[in-house]
């Protein structure tokens, strides 16, 4: 199956005539299990040059549809770029033809392995054009940093399983993914979805927490406590995991501010910066937790940092359902009519929808509310002029919403400045220089994920 | 839109229906004039159409058509409170104006100034914005002169201050320079703005399209270019794409 560029008739990647240096190059389509064909192909004068190997654009993991432009030397990387752009799915502009409301479930949907983060960044700016942030009801809230906190683990968990699937790790990986399944679970008891929830909307939150639902959330965190020390005795001192992972991606604290790399990379390098201390939303300021750092800066270091995290992570969810327990009944939408969407959902024979009593009430009862209801939701509420930007501390680093408003009922542009999309350019810093086999491992460490990425 | 119908100051695009309507004396303080700052320069950036929800005239039933200019928040007064005076104080010989709005800070800088104040945000130990977050677009098509907007946001790790640089360059010679040599985390973020925007940033190593592919025409996220989509029919009822159904702005 190996094609050589005087053969090929079409090659759509690379057509031997039009190579810079005057069709000299040859193109291999390579499938597997034919490097020595390539080899013989090269021949003796060409094996000196340099080979540029295409890596995708596929799916290498589940981290997304990412394309590795490597340049190598033998199995030495000399440059490495990156292609994006696969995924992109033109969310920003959609976002600027829905209502406010109808936004975040654009944007839930990019980063999707952290939705929950890209809807509050969005719900945050929203809620500052709008000069409600001290509004937003204290079960809100604390909903939303429970949700938020049960997300980072989710997503540490599947970069920490993905990752170890990448270097060959499998047991990580179904380790990983189990446990994810169990926040995914939660995520549907609350939200009834599993992932793409949006369910923090402008003003609060969709919906009250289902009965029960605390009880399982304690059930998860004293499971957890048992099942994370798995990853530890795995991995932590595995000479295997340690040999693929230590010293390679190295990214030192010059490197990541240079490059505005953010989260777990740039906690790697010793520095705790994390946006839930330095500039705190949602209330984090009130909850006890550590930063997590390590000083390797390294791929091994990040791991360390992911497992820490979620640690910390778990300690929050504690505070939080003890808050929860305290304020069962409080309100999770804002008070102001004007902005808090009007119905509350229920679960009916043929899945959620508005509840039977906001139906009646609207149908039945009052002309006024079944007005105000249409109004809302057709035309959505007003956002006076202006822009916000209110980042917050995704699993990935900064993640942070550019919203501006004309004053209309949507948003004039909507920009996410995704940490993926920021730390895969550090890419070629982390991996030039090392081995092929070591770009995999030093991607793995960014965590990015192509939704985010590509947008 | 009709950008003959930029307003230079904040009356509305049409002012025979206004008259028409006893509802702004009735209610003064939805007229538009009340919106802004008292004081502070109002400039119209463009205007809303719509059919509902009219602010200043009496008319809700869409038929008049129902015109808003859209005026952002003005410019702010010393002093600003803060730290916002210690990071203007350096910047003050270097910018256009200040706009501080829900507690944050923007320097409308021109795109001459740019790579001055940004070496100056970078390098200066009282300011130290180590982290720049990236740049985004907007596009105002009413704005004319400034169509189209470069917005970077800095953070400082040392100050744990955050700020906004906005930079207005007109659609007819889209050129801001590059902040690449400035801040390596810029290059990307370049590279999406000119993808989606047409922004050109001079200086930029290699200033190529990131999102869409390379042979894609137009810059997609300006508001001249259309979402796209079909409409999509369902039980004998048609769907329009979401840009051509009605819209209440």
């Amino acid at each position: 199956m190996v094609s050589t560029g005087s053969t090929t008739d079409q090659d759509f990647y690379a057509d031997p005539t039009d190579t810079a240096e005057g069709g000299d190059n040859k193109v291999f389509t390579v499938t597997g299990q034919d490097w020595g064909d390539i080899a013989a192909g090269l021949g003796d004068n060409d094996a000196a040059e340099r080979v540029v190997v295409n890596m995708g654009p596929q799916h290498p993991s589940t981290h997304g549809v990412l394309r590795l432009i490597l340049e190598i030397e033998g199995e030495t990387v000399t440059e490495a770029r990156c292609g994006i752009g696969y995924l992109h799915t033109g969310i920003e502009k959609n976002m600027e033809f829905r209502t406010w409301t109808q936004g975040v479930t654009f944007c839930t949907r990019m980063d999707y392995l952290s939705p929950f983060f890209n809807e509050m960044t969005y719900v945050l700016g929203v809620e500052r054009l709008l000069d409600i942030e001290d509004d937003i009801p204290e079960k809100a809230q604390v909903m939303r940093v429970l949700l938020m906190e049960l997300n980072r683990i989710s997503s540490h968990l599947v970069c920490i399983a993905t990752g170890g699937m990448e270097i060959g790790a499998l047991t990580v990986m179904t380790i990983g993914f189990r446990e994810r399944e169990l926040v995914l679970d939660l995520f549907e008891l609350i939200t009834g979805l599993r992932m793409n929830h949006a369910f923090i909307r402008p003003g609060g939150v969709a919906q009250d927490l289902p009965p029960g639902a605390l009880d399982e959330i304690r059930g998860f965190v004293d499971l957890m406590k048992k099942r994370l020390p798995e990853y530890a005795a795995l991995c932590n001192a595995n000479p295997i995991f340690k040999a693929r992972l230590e010293n390679v991606g190295h990214l030192d604290l010059e490197g990541c501010m240079a490059l505005g790399l953010s989260g777990p990379v740039l906690r790697s390098t010793g520095y705790g910066y994390d946006l839930r201390k330095a500039q705190p939303y949602c209330g984090y300021e009130t909850y006890d937790f550590d930063v997590q750092t390590w000083d390797t800066a390294d791929s091994y270091g990040r791991f360390r940092v992911r497992l820490n995290e979620m640690w910390e992570s778990l300690k929050i969810i504690e505070q939080a359902a003890d808050r929860l327990a305290r304020l069962e009944g409080e309100p999770v939408m804002i008070a102001d009519k004007k902005v808090a969407w009007p119905a509350q959902l229920s679960i009916g024979a043929d899945g959620m929808g508005n509840s039977l009593d906001h139906i009646r009430h609207i149908m039945g009862e009052s002309m006024e509310a079944l007005i105000h209801h249409f109004k809302l939701v057709t035309e959505g509420f007003r956002v006076p002029a202006g822009q916000a930007y209110v980042p917050v501390e995704s699993p990935r680093g900064e993640l942070g919403a550019h919203v501006v408003s004309d004053g209309g009922t949507r948003p004039f542009r909507a920009h996410f400045r995704d940490p993926s999309f920021n730390n895969l350019q550090a890419m070629g810093l982390m991996s030039e220089g090392g081995q092929i086999a070591d770009v995999i491992v030093a991607i793995a460490s960014i965590d990015p994920v192509m939704g985010g990425v590509d947008r | 839109m009709n950008e003959e119908k930029k307003a230079k100051d904040a009356t509305p695009a049409g002012p025979e229906k206004a008259v028409e309507q006893p509802a702004v004396e009735q209610s003064p303080e939805n007229a538009p004039e009340a919106l802004g700052e008292p004081g502070a320069e109002i400039r119209a950036v463009g205007e809303r159409r719509g059919m509902f929800g009219a602010a200043g005239s009496g008319d809700t039933s869409g038929y008049g058509g129902l015109v808003a200019p859209v005026v952002l928040p003005g410019e702010a007064q010393r002093p600003f409170g803060g730290w916002f005076d210690t990071v203007a104080d350096k910047l003050d010989a270097l910018i256009e104006r200040v706009v501080i709005h829900r507690g944050e800070i923007t320097f409308h800088v021109h795109r001459d100034r740019l790579l001055e104040v940004a070496r100056l945000l970078r390098d200066d130990p009282s300011l130290r914005f180590e982290f720049l977050s990236g740049v985004s677009g907007v596009h105002y098509p009413g704005d004319s002169g400034h169509e189209l907007h470069a917005v970077y946001h800095f953070g400082s790790y040392t100050w744990n201050r955050r700020i906004r640089v906005e930079v207005g360059v007109p659609d007819s010679d889209p050129h801001v320079p590059s902040l690449v040599p400035l801040y390596p985390a810029a290059d990307w973020h370049e590279r999406e703005t000119w993808d989606m925007f047409g922004l050109q940033f001079d200086g930029h190593p290699s200033l190529s399209r990131i999102l869409m592919p390379d042979d894609w025409p137009g810059h997609p996220q300006r508001k001249d270019y259309p979402l796209g989509g079909i409409p999509v029919e369902y039980k004998g009822a048609t769907v329009p794409p979401p840009d051509q159904r009605r819209s209440y702005n």
